[in-house]
């Protein structure tokens, strides 16, 4: 019913929210909080101007034509049909406007391409549908993950500001120091994309590309993938977190510390054993964030692309096949390993809810300490 | 043009006779599915190209209404995904690129002084086999798991390990579309080399025929390297191989880099036999003579080879060296010069002409201006810092639309119009014409235009949702969408009503038609020119 009445709402009213909220959108390119996105920008206006320029002049001279050159007013038709002269003034003058042109592009080209003597080096790697980063030198590595609930989404809830633009973890660099960015894949083509920094560099996976930015405004900077990688292209986003060089070096101890916390919580979790209610719980939330995009919230997955977990075979007759598969994925499928992206927690409590969760009533509670036994018994 | 038949008017008398004569054909579905005659067959293309813009048209329907509000309403992210794919390549396989096989079946002959095309069972054969190319690509969105979803571009590994099974139909698809459009192809060139009347020698050749002869060139040097490329797509998938996997040795930006070595030849594919169409109305409403024939002529060429040197501008995000994406980038640039000759020639055509407004006239005006501003957008998407903010958004998707719908399809829309006489015997509606014309114009950039905008401001494109800041704009996209396709319903009113009946139109039909197409009776007789005419 609320669809329906906001459908109807929009079409009548369109042109009017179109003149009172048009500033929500801003009308062109970004200019950008780097030296580099400035660049572009200019080069940017300056393309689009010669432009103008040339199509006001052409349109201008075509549409003099069409008023004076009618036949409904009596003219005769001229016979003139070729001129040396002008047909090499109109090859050449746009030659020398784009030689013109050529050079600064050139240059910030150039610049663009020097990623030496950086200060902060992250390793970006896409896959279906989030970004992991890894700072270069340090233990530092978390994945980012679209934060924007799903009921947003299907339009149960009303949409936050900053609707499909927002992360569980963003990705945090100092201000004023040269960061380069290392870009991969783990499956599929993604393409990193920060309009405020001017950098848009694909994720390609086995190889490696590099591209670099220096940022002077502490802010909050917003992008998404810009390569279609698959049912979720549209809900992978990135947010980029510049802080001042202080904050960072907090930020990043802060973090060094949760991450070292985490692991000392996992090993205390070895000895224990969780209820099967709390692993049901931990695991439904687990299975909602990382699991049900592909094999659906009611477990069906879609057929002929993605494997349905309610009733299938090897979770109900295979237990070990089935931690393996979540661990280390499936090559030559979508099945990621998740033994890297969840924390022995969540694994646990995912295992268990797929075990028996839709009528997959095999009874069985996997605990942590099991999930680690296979997990160190592939590590050797 | 300065091309005139020679032959005395009783002859003419005699001449008609004798078509009549020969005017036995099959009745009912055996007509169509036997004919080797050129214009049965161009009609064949037409009309199937017809049925596959609205197909491809109602896709687009079902990704604008996604698109209308932010939030998911109506179809899955994984079925948007097949509509776009499926969409992009019906309307460049299915639409675009049999509309101007069609053109050139039936005007080519006609306009050489030709009886048929050279291998008419060929040329039978290749429409035939297209049918069935895209009812595999239409099946194939039924499969379990849908049908292609990785974009019209499908770039690996997307297409290969992370698609599902519908990719072997869609390869044998694209097999069956390469092979159409390559016979078509050779049918074309052979026609031109061996067939022209006494006297019409190349600088005589009307520019479609001049555009279309090139345009059959490239699509017979790129045709098969698409056809490699899905089948080392199908290989890469089924068969083990790893032309595109990095595990196995390969790279996945070796698919774009053969992707696109097939791809941008294909635009221009989509683009030459337009600017011929152009170049023959133009000079017909104006009623003067084309300015710089020669230079049009060798600006197509040009265009033609140079479309073989930019294929990496698609690529600039893939993280290619520097100096090969100078290189690519200064190519692109120079691409702007033989394409504004041909814009200059046209307006300079128009001056000091006697220019009067029916309907070719008006697509083709708008053609020019529209296509030119689809022109500018690539001359900024050249500029490749610039281009790493344009890349992949819907700055890119309003300009491939201006240069293929208000370029391509208007300029097809255009030549149906001033030809359609000649093929009907009829008149065609003049009022509904206008019609269609200002409310396809109109629609056409409340359609696209807002599309810069929403670019510039940072939405990507291919994607079923969206973040709020874009709301409004996608809101009235979707509406001026709706009325695009709905203004294409009077063209097909339009059509119909010309088919059945309407003013008789004369052998020239137009006051500054030249050429030896409209030395022939309207309508064109069953077989023309079975006795070559001579030309001085």
């Amino acid at each position: 019913m609320a669809k329906t009445r906001s459908i109807r709402w929009s079409l009548p009213t369109l042109l009017l929210a179109l003149s009172a909220n048009a500033a929500a959108m801003p009308l062109n390119m970004t200019k950008g909080v780097t030296e580099i996105s400035q660049e572009v920008y200019s080069l940017h206006m300056t393309i689009f101007w010669i432009c103008c320029v040339i199509g006001a002049v052409v349109f201008g001279i075509m549409f003099v034509s069409i008023l004076l050159h009618r036949k409904s007013r009596g003219v005769q038709p001229a016979q003139f049909h070729e001129s040396t002269k002008v047909e090499i003034l109109w090859t050449a003058i746009p030659v020398v406007i784009l030689i013109a042109m050529a050079i600064p592009a050139t240059k910030t080209l150039i610049a663009m391409d020097d990623t030496s003597a950086a200060d902060v080096t992250v390793l970006v790697t896409g896959s279906q549908w989030k970004w992991h980063y890894k700072y270069l030198g340090s233990d530092l590595e978390y994945f980012s993950v679209l934060a924007t609930p799903r009921e947003q989404i299907n339009n149960r809830f009303a949409k936050g500001e900053n609707y499909l633009l927002e992360v569980d973890r963003p990705l945090v660099i100092p201000t004023g120091q040269k960061i380069r960015f290392l870009m991969t894949s783990d499956d599929v083509i993604h393409s990193w994309w920060v309009p405020a920094f001017a950098i848009k560099k694909d994720a390609n996976p086995g190889f490696i590309n590099e591209a670099w930015t220096r940022v002077d405004e502490p802010g909050i900077y917003r992008g998404q993938c810009a390569e279609l990688c698959g049912k979720d292209h549209g809900f992978m986003p990135i947010v980029v977190i510049a802080k001042s060089p202080d904050d960072y070096a907090l930020w990043k101890v802060a973090e060094e510390t949760r991450i070292a916390n985490a692991k000392a919580a996992e090993q205390e979790l070895l000895a224990m054993n969780m209820d099967m209610g709390e692993l049901m719980a931990n695991g439904e939330r687990t299975y909602i964030a990382y699991c049900a995009a592909c094999h659906q919230p009611n477990g069906a997955g879609l057929p002929g692309i993605f494997a349905a977990l309610a009733g299938s075979a090897l979770i109900l007759n295979d237990k070990s096949a089935h931690i393996d598969i979540v661990l280390n994925g499936k090559s030559g499928t979508a099945m990621q390993a998740f033994g890297r992206q969840l924390s022995l927690k969540e694994l646990a409590s995912v295992l268990t809810y797929t075990r028996n969760a839709w009528g997959n009533d095999t009874g069985d509670a996997v605990q942590a300490a099991e999930v680690y036994k296979v997990q160190q018994g592939k590590g050797e | 043009m300065s091309v005139t038949t020679t032959e005395p008017h009783d002859h003419d008398k005699q001449h008609d006779h004798e078509q009549e004569h020969h005017d036995h054909k099959p009745s009912g579905i055996k007509r169509w599915l036997y004919t080797t005659n050129h214009k049965d067959i161009g009609t064949l293309y037409l009309v199937f190209a017809l049925i596959m813009f609205f197909i491809g048209g109602s896709m687009a329907m079902v990704i604008r209404l996604e698109l209308f509000q932010p939030g998911m309403q109506f179809v899955e992210p994984h079925f948007f995904n097949q509509m776009t794919t499926v969409h992009g390549l019906i309307m460049v396989f299915g639409a675009v690129m049999p509309a101007f096989t069609g053109l050139a079946n039936w005007m080519i002959p006609m306009m050489i002084g030709a009886p048929d095309m050279a291998l008419p069972r060929m040329n039978n054969w290749s429409f035939w086999i297209l049918p069935f190319a895209f009812l595999i690509l239409l099946l194939s969105l039924f499969m379990p798991g849908g049908g292609p979803s990785f974009g019209w571009t499908f770039y690996a590994p997307l297409s290969t390990t992370y698609s599902n099974d519908s990719t072997a139909l869609f390869v044998f698809s694209v097999h069956i579309m390469g092979i159409s459009s390559i016979m078509g192809a050779i049918n074309v060139i052979v026609t031109i080399w061996n067939m022209r009347a006494p006297g019409m020698n190349w600088m005589k050749m009307p520019l479609f025929v001049w555009t279309w002869f090139i345009t059959a060139f490239l699509l017979i040097m790129v045709m098969p390297v698409l056809a490699g490329l899905v089948t080392m797509v199908l290989t890469d998938k089924y068969f083990g191989t790893s032309f595109f996997d990095a595990a196995g040795g390969g790279d996945p930006v070796l698919f774009q880099h053969i992707f696109w070595f097939f791809g941008h030849p294909e635009v221009y594919i989509m683009i030459l036999p337009a600017f011929g169409i152009v170049s023959a109305i133009i000079p017909t409403f104006a009623r003067k003579r084309l300015f710089g024939y020669a230079s049009m002529v060798y600006a197509t060429a040009s265009i033609a080879i140079l479309s073989f040197l930019v294929w990496a501008h698609h690529m600039f995000t893939t993280g290619m060296p520097v100096f090969a994406t100078l290189f690519f980038m200064y190519a692109t640039m120079l691409i702007a010069v033989p394409t504004g000759v041909k814009v200059f020639n046209w307006v300079a055509t128009m001056w000091r002409g006697a220019m009067t407004f029916e309907v070719p006239m008006m697509f083709a005006l708008a053609f020019i201006v529209l296509f030119t501003i689809g022109g500018f957008s690539g001359l900024m998407l050249a500029i490749t810092p610039a281009d790493f903010q344009y890349h992949d958004t819907y700055f890119v998707v309003a300009h491939f639309h201006y240069v293929l719908v208000t370029g391509s399809v208007f300029s097809i829309i255009a030549a149906v119009y001033y030809w359609l006489p000649k093929w009907t015997g009829n008149m065609y509606d003049e009022a509904l014409g206008q019609w269609h014309f200002w409310c396809s114009l109109i629609s056409v950039n409340l359609l696209f235009f807002p599309m810069h905008f929403v670019g510039l401001a940072g939405m990507p494109r291919r994607i079923p949702d969206y973040a709020l800041q874009f709301a409004d704009f996608n809101a009235f996209i979707s509406i001026g969408g709706l009325l695009f396709g709905l203004s294409q319903l009077i063209f097909v009113w339009g059509l119909i009503k010309c088919a059945r009946g309407g003013v008789k139109a004369t052998a020239q039909v137009w006051e500054g038609a030249e050429g030896l197409e409209w030395e022939v009776p309207s309508p064109a007789p069953y077989h023309t020119f079975d006795t070559p005419p001579v030309i001085k």
